[in-house]
C-alpha cells in the first residue's frame, strides 16, 4: 500500500473510531437516568454498540500502523482526538439525545452500506459486520424522531429545538478527512457527497413527516476535526480517569 | 506421551463450552466458532464475535484458548475473523429447540430485507403458549442479541433472539 494512501486511511479510520468512542460515552452517560427503564436499557444497548464499533475501526487501523487501541482509546489528549463536535456536545435532554442518535444513525446506515463495496477488503467486511447491529439502532431513534416530533406540543418544541441546535454540527459528518479524496479514488470509501445526498433526502423526509421544521440558518457548521468544543476536554478527563491512574487495570 | 488430538476432538471440547450469557447452547452450536487447525503440536481455533460490542466475546476467547491448550497442545491461537458476518442462521435446530424451552424465543431464519428502515417485524412466537399474538416492548434487552416482546394470550413478557 503506498505510503500516502495508508496515512489517509488511518485518518479516516481514527475518526471513524473516535466518533463512535465519544457518542457511545455521551450515550453512557444515561445508563440509570433514562426516561423509563426500557429505554435506559436500550440506549445503554445502543451505547454497548458503538463501543464494539470503535473497537473494529481501531481494530483496522492496528492492522496498518500496530497502535493499541486501549492506548488510542485512553491515553490520546482532546487535541489528538479526532472526533465530529456533534458527539461532544452534552446530552441535554432526552429529545437532543434521541435526535443527535438518529441523525447520526442514519449517516453511519448510508455509509456503511456504501462502504460493503470497498476496494480494501478489511473495511468491506467490517462495514457489513456493523450494518448488522446498526439497523437497530435507526429503528429505534426513526421511531423516536416520530414519536417526540408528533407527540404533545412540549415534546415537539424539544426536538425542534434540538434540531435547530444540530443541524449545522451535523454537517460535519460529511467533511472529508485528511486525502480522503484518494481513498475515494482508489475505492476505498465511499464519496461523502453522494452519502450526503442520500442523508438529506432521507433526514429531511423523516423530520418533516415527524411534524418537524428543517432550520432555514443551519447555523455553525464545524469543518475540521482537528478543532473541538469545549465540552471534549471534560468528557475524555472523566472517561480516561481511571486507566490514567492505574494503566495496568484491565479490560473486561 | 499420549497422542495429540485429532481436530474432531478439539471440536468435540469446544463443543463442551457453553456460551457466557446463554448458557443452555454451546459456543460452537452458537456458531461462533468457525475453525480448528491443527499443524505439528499447534492448534489455531478461528472465531468470529456475535455482536462486535458483546462483552462476553473476551471470555469465550479465552476459555476457548485455555480448553485447546488442556488438550495437550504447547501452542495455541485463536484468531478473530469478521467475515462471514456472524448470522443467527448459524444457530442449530437443536440449539433453537433448547433456547425455545429456556424462554427465549429462537431467531427467525434471516430474510433478504432492506437494512436501512424495517419498522413491520414478523411476529414472533411465544416460546411458552406458542401463540404468535406478540408484541414487541423493547427491541433491545438485557443483552446486545436480545428483545423483549410480550405475549397478549399467555400476558407473560419473554426475551426473543434478535434475528442477524
Amino acid at each position: 500500500m503506498r505510503h500516502e494512501i495508508k496515512q489517509a486511511l488511518i485518518a479516516k479510520l481514527t475518526a471513524l473510531a473516535d466518533d463512535e468512542v465519544i457518542l457511545s460515552h455521551r450515550n453512557s452517560e444515561w445508563t440509570g437516568h433514562g426516561p423509563i427503564l426500557e429505554e435506559d436499557i436500550a440506549l445503554a444497548n445502543i451505547a454497548q454498540d458503538e463501543l464494539g464499533h470503535a473497537t473494529v475501526w481501531f481494530g483496522l487501523r492496528k492492522e496498518l500502523d500496530g497502535s493499541d487501541p486501549d492506548q488510542l482509546a485512553f491515553f490520546r489528549d482532546a487535541g489528538e482526538y479526532r472526533s465530529a463536535e456533534l458527539l461532544e456536545l452534552p446530552k441535554g435532554d432526552w429529545a437532543f439525545t434521541m435526535l443527535r442518535q438518529f441523525l447520526f444513525d442514519l449517516y453511519e446506515t448510508l455509509w456503511l452500506e456504501a462502504a460493503k463495496h470497498s476496494s480494501y477488503q478489511p473495511l468491506a467486511d467490517a462495514a457489513n459486520k456493523i450494518l448488522r447491529e446498526e439497523r437497530f439502532h435507526l429503528q429505534h431513534t426513526y421511531a423516536w424522531v416520530e414519536r417526540l416530533g408528533l407527540g404533545t406540543e412540549e415534546s415537539n418544541r424539544r426536538l425542534q429545538e434540538a434540531l435547530e441546535f444540530q443541524w449545522g454540527y451535523a454537517q460535519q459528518l460529511f467533511v472529508p478527512t485528511p486525502g480522503e479524496d484518494l481513498l475515494v479514488a482508489e475505492g476505498m470509501v465511499p464519496d461523502l457527497g453522494a452519502i450526503k445526498a442520500q442523508w438529506l433526502e432521507h433526514s429531511s423526509k423523516h423530520l418533516q413527516n415527524s411534524g418537524l421544521k428543517l432550520p432555514i440558518n443551519p447555523g455553525y457548521q464545524p469543518t475540521s476535526r482537528t478543532h473541538h468544543t469545549e465540552h471534549l476536554w471534560s468528557i475524555l478527563a472523566e472517561m480516561q480517569s481511571t486507566a490514567r491512574w492505574d494503566t495496568e487495570a484491565k479490560v473486561w | 506421551m499420549t497422542p495429540l488430538p485429532t481436530t474432531e476432538q478439539v471440536w468435540a471440547a469446544l463443543a463442551q463450552i457453553p456460551d457466557p450469557e446463554i448458557p443452555v447452547i454451546n459456543v460452537v452450536e452458537m456458531g461462533i466458532v468457525r475453525g480448528v487447525a491443527i499443524e505439528g503440536n499447534k492448534a489455531t481455533v478461528t472465531m468470529t464475535p456475535t455482536f462486535s460490542g458483546c462483552p462476553a466475546l473476551h471470555l469465550i476467547r479465552e476459555q476457548l484458548e485455555q480448553t485447546t491448550r488442556s488438550l495437550g497442545f504447547d501452542s495455541v491461537e485463536v484468531k478473530t475473523v469478521l467475515s462471514p458476518p456472524w448470522t443467527t442462521d448459524w444457530i442449530t435446530p437443536e440449539a433453537r429447540e433448547r433456547l425455545r424451552q429456556y424462554g427465549i424465543a429462537p431467531p427467525q431464519p434471516t430474510r433478504l430485507q432492506s437494512t436501512l428502515i424495517q419498522l413491520e417485524a414478523s411476529p414472533t412466537r411465544c416460546p411458552r403458549c406458542g401463540s404468535l399474538n406478540t408484541s414487541v416492548k423493547n427491541t433491545f434487552g438485557p443483552t446486545l442479541c436480545k428483545a423483549i416482546h410480550v405475549c397478549n394470550d399467555c400476558k407473560e413478557p419473554f426475551e426473543s433472539f434478535k434475528t442477524v
